[in-house]
């Protein structure tokens, strides 16, 4: 009797521990963000550490994972030395192609950026879309800085240790950043709707006109650190009546959030907003506008220029023997 | 709470966590991320009972709380898995004779975990949370769970019994 009483002691004290640490802000505030920034501090080292030792997996599966259809089609035409190498090779390309696409970006912006790895992701019973990648405050991050890719935007730095940073990405409905209609000056705000739900748009206007493939970059903010002109997404459909309140738009991100591996952080916004200097070069990919979800123009470029590097190997490689 | 007890709590619970945030998570699995921290709060509750079940799922929750790049409220998860581990412990004397009983505990463990969660979430008002992604979660939390319980509790079992066996001593105390 008496040890089930205690027992249950325990656990009573457990619980109100937990909810005392929740009640006092969770990890925006008081105890629970000093245990969070420990925490980070303490394992930051063990996370990167481990991340290294299992990188070779990771690039097996994905190298395996990246592999999609047209690309396996593309592949089984070219030569038996080349397939051999395929593996290894396939992934590299796809990743110095993915290091290509965030440099051209970032030239065209003007950004100075500082690349970072993905190592850890939320799980999704957490509920939470945020990523761990390998730069800190060491590497020049802050928090609020926004976080690229070769396709656009990736999200913004959570909270940081000395090596890691905590990504926040532009899925979660917790992100919000200021975004213009590309070739127009018509503004508005993008937030995340989570894992299942797309992307949405809402225009300060609610007059504005949003066509659906139209493709919509961020707005140059100094002050929260968000850099303009970085590609977000193409609009897939408006919702509501033009000029009611309630107007918004659902949009397809260019960004594959399931598929992130090498980022780039914005530690120096341009001086000047690039405008719509980082778009594809003409709007010529986005003529049918039902088609234009499943081919975000950014992305196309890298996937292009990876295979054009791999042809001269495979022609060059027979005159070798 | 030997020394012994407590030092190897503490290895797995490291270790399992580290390996989930930055190992597991970035399989290309749909879905949920195997949760290796449940598998060693319920493995240690089932051979040690309901109250060391409830101080390991806390210590547990607690270092996923903290560890990036978890972004939820500090909290959730140490009181979701010391409720786990409390219930997973009073399991105990049925998973002594049984294999079955293990499996079938982390199946509602996991369950549960998730479930729980999500609740506290919702209540707490976390935008996150909705009946799509909690729905998405579920199935193949329970069952990646499940897929790794035959290979991992055993093991996990029989090393916390032996370090059991070693301080005997302490068992005279409880």
């Amino acid at each position: 009797m008496r040890d089930t009483r205690r027992r249950r002691v325990v656990l009573v004290v457990l619980l109100l521990v937990s909810l005392t640490l929740i009640a006092l802000g969770g990890g925006s505030s008081g105890p629970g963000k000093a245990l969070r920034s420990a925490g980070a501090a303490v394992f930051a080292p063990v996370q990167r550490a481990v991340a290294g030792v299992f990188r070779p997996v990771h690039d097996f599966f994905g190298g395996l994972g990246g592999a999609d259809k047209a690309r396996l089609e593309q592949l089984q035409k070219e030569n038996e030395q080349l397939r051999l190498q395929q593996r290894a090779g396939d992934y590299d390309h796809s990743r110095a192609a993915e290091l290509d696409a965030l440099l051209r970006i970032a030239g065209l912006g003007q950004y100075r950026i500082v690349p970072a790895q993905v190592i850890g992701i939320s799980p999704a019973q957490g509920f939470s879309n945020t990523v761990l990648v390998d730069a800190g405050s060491q590497d020049g991050l802050k928090v609020g800085m926004t976080v690229i890719n070769g396709d656009g935007l990736v999200g913004r730095v959570k909270s940081l240790t000395a090596s890691t940073a905590t990504v926040l990405l532009a899925i979660d409905p917790q992100y919000k950043v200021g975004a213009r209609l590309a070739r127009s000056l018509d503004l508005g705000y993008v937030s995340g709707g989570g894992t299942d739900q797309p992307m949405q748009y809402v225009p300060f206007d609610p007059q504005q006109v949003m066509p659906s493939g139209t493709v919509l970059v961020t707005r140059q903010d100094p002050t929260l650190t968000v850099p303009g002109g970085v590609p977000i997404g193409t609009l897939i459909s408006a919702q509501g009546p033009v000029g009611s309140n309630g107007r918004s738009a659902t949009l397809q991100s260019f960004v594959d959030f399931t598929r992130l591996d090498l980022v780039g952080v914005v530690v120096v916004l341009p001086r000047t907003d690039p405008r719509d200097s980082l778009l594809p070069p003409s709007p010529s990919p986005t003529p049918n506008p039902g088609q234009t979800p499943t081919t975000p123009s950014p992305g196309s470029t890298p996937t292009t220029s990876a295979s054009g590097t791999a042809r001269p190997r495979a022609t060059s490689s027979p005159s070798h023997t | 709470m030997t020394v012994g007890r407590v030092a190897l709590a503490t290895v797995l619970l490291v270790t399992a966590a580290v390996l989930q945030t930055v190992v597991l998570s970035r399989l290309p699995l749909p879905g949920a991320t195997p949760d290796l921290v449940l598998l060693v709060v319920v493995s240690l509750a089932l051979v040690r009972g309901p109250t060391s079940g409830a101080l390991v799922g806390f210590s547990g929750g607690l270092l996923l709380d903290v560890m990036p790049p978890d972004d939820g409220q500090v909290g959730r998860w140490a009181l979701v898995l010391a409720l786990v581990g409390w219930f997973a412990g009073g399991a105990s004397d049925a998973a002594e004779s049984s294999a079955v009983v293990p499996v079938l505990v982390v199946a509602l463990a996991s369950a549960g975990a998730v479930l729980g969660y999500a609740a506290l979430g919702f209540a707490l008002g976390d935008p996150r949370v909705d009946g799509a992604s909690v729905l998405r979660a579920l199935p193949t939390a329970v069952i990646y769970d499940v897929v790794l319980a035959p290979f991992v509790v055993p093991l996990l079992m029989r090393l916390a019994r032996r370090v059991e066996r070693t301080s005997t001593y302490a068992r005279t105390f409880r």
